[in-house]
C-alpha cells in the first residue's frame, strides 16, 4: 500500500473531535448535578418555618446578570479576533469578558455579605437560606473556575504560549463559559423573579 | 572505516530505562503500579482491587449470616450488626460492583474498537486512585470515625442512610461523614472514568468501526457511561446537601426546620435505581459477548439488543419511587411508578429472548464462560420476575423492606451480575495473562458457588413471606424462621470453597495454566486478533474492520460477514 493511499483511507474515516465529546459530557454532567440543587429550590420554595424570606431580601441583580450575559458575547467576540489573528484585538475582548466575569463575583460577594450582615440569612436559618446559599453557590463556583480557566488562556497567550493550534482548546472554554452563562438564566429566573413571591 | 572507529565493538547502547520496568523488585512492582497509565494494567488493578474488597464485604455477610443462625443469637452486638450490613452494602455496591464495571471497560473498550489506549489515560489513572483511597477512606472509618466524640465507629446508617438517621442528633461522631466523603470521591472517579469511556468510543474507533459494527460489548458500556454521567450526580448532589447540613447547620433534611427527610430518599433513588441498571447492563455485556461464542452463531438481533439498552436506560431513569411505595405517595405516583417499573421489564425480556434466540440452533459449547451465562440467564429471569411481582404496590406495601427483597436484589447483583463477572473473567482471562484458567477448579467453582448461592437467598424469600424485616440483628424462636435463616448461613458455607476454588484457581493458573494462545476460544471480536498478553500498544498495526465480526472476515475469507450486512 502506499503512502498516498494510506493518507486517501486516513483522511475519509472521521471521528469527532475528542475535546468537544469530552466537553459535552462534562456539561451534561454538571447540568445533571444543577438540577438536583434547583429541584431542591423549588420544592423548598415557602417551606421555611422562619424569616427571613426571599420577598423580603432579595433584589434582582440587573447589572451582575447583564454583565455575565454580555460576557457570553464578548467571549465570542475575542474568539473571532483569535481566528482572524488579530491577538491584539482577542486581548482586549478576552480580557473585557474576564472582567465581567469578576464584576459578578464580586456582585455575588457584595450580595452574600449584605445578606449575612444585613438580613441575618445565612445557610442554617432557613430552607430557604440552605437551597439559596447552596444553589447560587454552586454555579458561583463555577463562574470562579471559568474565571481561571479564562485566565490560563490569556496568560499563556502574553506569555507566547497559544498558537493557533490552540484554538479548539480556546473554543471550549468558550463553550463551558456560555454553559455557566445558561446555568444562571435558569438560577436567575427560578430564585429572583419566580421563588420572590414567596 | 571501520579501522579508524574508537568506539567498542562490543559496547552495546543500553535501552532507555522506563520507570518501573528497571527491575522484578517489589518496590519496582509497586513504582509500575502507581506510575502506570496503561489501560489494561488499569482495567486489572480495578478488577484485583474490587475482588479485594469482595472478600472484605464478604467476610461481613457470612458473619452476618452466623449471628442471624440461631434466634436471639449473641454472637455480634447489635451496633456490629449495623455496621456490618452498612459497610456490606456500601462496598459491594461502590467498592465491588463499580470497579469490576470500569476495569473490564478499561482493558476491554479500547481492544475492541481497535485503538491503543483510552482517550484520557491520565484521567483513567486519575479515577482509578481516587476511587481506590475512596474505599480505604470508608474502611478507615473503622479507625478514624470515633474522633474527638468518641461515638461510633463505621457507618452503621445502611447503604441508602435515609435521613434522618444521618442527621448530626442520630448520628454523633464521624462514622456518617467518612461514609459521605467517600462516596462523593467514588463517584468523581466514575465520572471521570465514565467521561473517558464515552470519549474513546466517539473518537478512537478504528477504520470501519462505524457505531452499528460495534461489539455489543461496548454499545452496552456507552449506554452505561450515559448513566453514569446523568445518574450520579444526584448522588454527589446528596452528599454534598448532607455534608453541608452536618458541617454548616443547614436545614436540607432537617424536618423541625421546615426540611424534608422524603426528599433524600427522592434524590437517593434517582440515583440508585438507574446505579441498578449501571451495574446490569455491563452484565448483560459480557452476556453479549460469550453467549455467541459458545452458540457458534452470531448474536440474534443486534440493533434490538440496542434499542432495548437504550430503552432500559431511559426507563430506569423514571422508576426510582417504586423503591418507596411504603413511604406515601399520591396513588397517581404510585400508579406511575408501579407501570413504568412494570414497562422495563419488556426491553429486559427482549434481551433474554435474543439470548435464547442466539443460543436456539447453535453449537453449544458448555465451557467456563457459557456455563456461568447460562446460570446468568436463569437466575436473571428469577430476579427480573421477583423484580416485576415487587412492582406491585400493594405486594410491595406487604413486603417491603423484609427479607424478600433481600433476597430479590442479592438474585440481581449475585446470580445475574457476579456470574457473568465470572463468566468475563473465565473468558478474558487467556486473554489478559496467555493461560487459561483451570476447568477442573472452575467446575468445583461453579457448582459449589451455585448450590451455595441458591441455598443462601432462596430460602429468603420464603422468610420475606413470613414477615421477617430486613436489618434485624436477631428474631425471636418460633415464629418459623429458624429453618430458612439455618439453611441460608448453610449455603454461605458452600459458597465460601466455592470461592476459595475459584481464588486458587487465578493464581494457580498464572503459573501453571496451560498456554492459552492469541484466540483460544475461536472468537469473532478484535481483542483476540492480538497476542495474549496483548503488547503495551495493543496492535502493532491498527486494524480496520469491514463487519461486525472482523475475526470471522479473517478466518472465512471466502464467507465474510460483510457480504451480508
Amino acid at each position: 500500500m502506499s503512502s498516498a493511499e494510506l493518507t486517501n483511507t486516513a483522511s475519509d474515516w472521521k471521528l469527532p473531535s475528542q475535546r468537544k465529546v469530552g466537553m459535552i459530557c462534562l456539561i451534561l454532567t454538571e447540568s445533571s448535578l444543577f438540577t438536583i440543587f434547583v429541584v431542591a429550590y423549588v420544592w423548598y420554595m415557602g417551606k421555611s418555618l422562619n424569616g427571613p424570606f426571599p420577598k423580603e431580601v432579595l433584589h434582582v441583580p440587573w447589572l451582575a446578570s447583564i454583565a455575565l450575559f454580555g460576557s457570553s458575547f464578548t467571549v465570542t467576540i475575542a474568539e473571532k479576533f483569535l481566528h482572524k489573528g488579530n491577538r491584539a484585538l482577542f486581548h482586549v475582548w478576552w480580557l473585557i469578558t474576564i472582567a465581567l466575569g469578576a464584576y459578578f463575583v464580586y456582585f455575588t460577594g457584595a450580595e452574600w455579605y449584605h445578606l449575612i450582615y444585613k438580613e441575618n440569612l445565612t445557610i442554617s436559618t432557613n430552607v430557604f437560606g440552605s437551597t439559596f446559599y447552596s444553589l447560587v453557590g454552586l454555579h458561583a463556583s463555577h463562574v470562579i473556575v471559568g474565571l481561571i480557566l479564562l485566565s490560563i488562556v490569556v496568560i499563556s497567550s502574553f506569555r507566547g504560549k497559544l498558537d493557533p493550534g490552540h484554538s479548539e482548546h480556546v473554543e471550549m472554554i468558550a463553550w463551558y463559559w456560555h454553559f455557566v452563562d445558561a446555568i444562571w438564566v435558569v438560577v436567575l429566573t427560578l430564585v429572583y423573579f419566580i421563588s420572590v413571591n414567596y | 572505516m571501520a579501522s579508524d572507529t574508537i568506539v567498542d565493538p562490543d559496547f552495546k547502547v543500553p535501552a532507555p530505562e522506563r520507570v518501573g520496568e528497571e527491575g522484578k523488585t517489589w518496590s519496582h512492582v509497586i513504582q509500575n503500579l502507581v506510575f502506570t497509565v496503561d489501560h489494561k494494567k488499569l482495567g486489572l488493578m480495578y478488577i484485583g482491587a474490587g475482588l479485594l474488597f469482595f472478600v472484605v464485604a464478604g467476610i461481613m455477610a457470612t458473619l452476618i449470616r452466623i449471628q442471624l443462625f440461631f434466634p436471639r443469637s449473641t454472637f455480634l452486638d447489635p451496633d456490629v450488626f449495623n455496621r456490618f450490613f452498612t459497610m456490606h452494602g456500601t462496598a459491594m455496591v461502590f467498592l465491588v460492583g463499580m470497579p469490576m464495571i470500569f476495569g473490564f471497560a478499561n482493558y476491554l473498550i479500547p481492544i475492541m474498537i481497535g485503538t491503543r489506549d483510552m482517550a484520557y489515560p491520565r484521567l483513567n489513572a486519575f479515577g482509578f486512585w481516587v476511587f481506590f483511597f475512596s474505599g480505604l477512606l470508608l474502611y478507615f472509618s473503622y479507625f478514624g470515625a470515633p474522633g474527638l466524640y468518641n461515638a461510633g465507629s463505621a457507618p452503621d446508617v445502611g447503604w441508602f442512610a435515609y435521613s434522618p438517621l444521618t442527621a448530626k442528633a442520630f448520628s454523633r461522631g464521624h462514622s456518617t461523614d467518612y461514609w459521605t466523603l467517600s462516596i462523593l470521591l467514588g463517584g468523581i472517579g466514575s465520572l471521570a472514568t465514565s467521561i473517558n469511556i464515552l470519549v474513546t468510543t466517539f473518537c478512537l474507533r478504528c477504520k470501519g468501526m462505524t457505531l452499528g459494527r460495534m461489539p455489543l460489548f461496548v454499545w452496552l458500556f456507552v449506554v452505561v457511561a450515559f448513566l453514569v454521567i446523568i445518574a450520579l450526580p444526584p448522588l454527589s448532589a446528596c452528599q454534598i446537601m448532607l455534608t453541608l447540613d452536618r458541617y454548616l447547620g443547614a436545614k436540607f433534611f432537617d424536618t423541625q426546620a421546615g426540611g424534608d427527610a422524603v426528599l433524600w430518599q427522592h434524590f437517593f433513588w434517582i440515583f440508585g435505581h438507574p446505579e441498578v441498571y449501571i451495574l446490569i447492563l455491563p452484565g448483560f455485556a459480557i452476556a453479549n459477548e460469550i453467549i455467541p461464542v459458545f452458540s457458534r452463531k452470531p448474536i440474534f438481533g443486534y440493533p434490538i439488543m440496542v434499542a432495548a439498552t437504550v430503552m432500559i436506560a431511559f426507563i430506569s431513569l423514571g422508576v426510582w419511587a417504586h423503591h418507596m411505595f411504603t413511604v406515601g405517595m399520591t396513588s397517581l405516583g404510585n400508579t406511575f411508578f408501579a407501570i413504568s417499573t412494570m414497562v422495563i421489564a419488556v426491553p429486559t425480556g427482549i434481551k433474554i429472548f435474543n439470548w435464547l434466540g442466539t443460543m436456539w440452533g447453535g453449537k453449544l459449547h458448555f465451557d467456563l464462560p457459557m456455563v456461568f451465562c447460562l446460570a446468568f440467564l436463569f437466575q436473571f429471569l428469577i430476579a427480573g420476575l421477583t423484580g416485576v411481582m415487587l412492582s406491585v404496590v400493594p405486594f410491595d406495601w406487604q413486603l417491603s423492606d423484609s427479607y424478600f427483597v433481600v433476597a430479590h436484589f442479592h438474585y440481581v447483583l449475585i446470580g445475574a451480575l457476579l456470574y457473568t463477572f465470572f463468566a468475563g473473567i473465565y473468558y478474558w482471562y487467556p486473554k489478559a495473562f496467555g493461560r487459561m484458567l483451570n476447568r477442573k477448579l472452575g467446575f468445583w467453582h461453579f457448582w459449589l458457588f451455585t448450590i451455595g448461592f441458591h441455598l443462601t437467598f432462596f430460602p429468603q424469600h420464603i422468610s420475606g413471606f413470613l414477615g421477617m424485616p430486613r436489618r434485624i440483628f436477631t428474631y425471636e424462636a418460633g415464629r418459623g424462621w429458624e429453618i430458612w435463616n439455618q439453611l441460608s448461613t448453610i449455603g454461605v458455607i458452600i459458597q465460601i470453597p466455592g470461592i476459595l476454588f475459584f481464588v486458587y484457581n487465578l493464581i494457580y493458573s498464572y503459573f501453571k495454566g496451560e498456554e492459552a494462545g492469541d484466540d483460544p476460544w475461536d472468537a469473532w471480536t478484535l481483542e483476540w486478533a492480538t497476542t495474549s498478553p496483548p503488547p503495551e500498544y495493543n496492535f502493532e498495526k491498527i486494524p480496520e474492520v469491514r463487519s461486525r465480526r472482523p475475526l470471522w472476515d479473517l478466518k472465512h475469507p471466502d464467507d465474510p460477514d460483510w457480504k451480508f450486512e
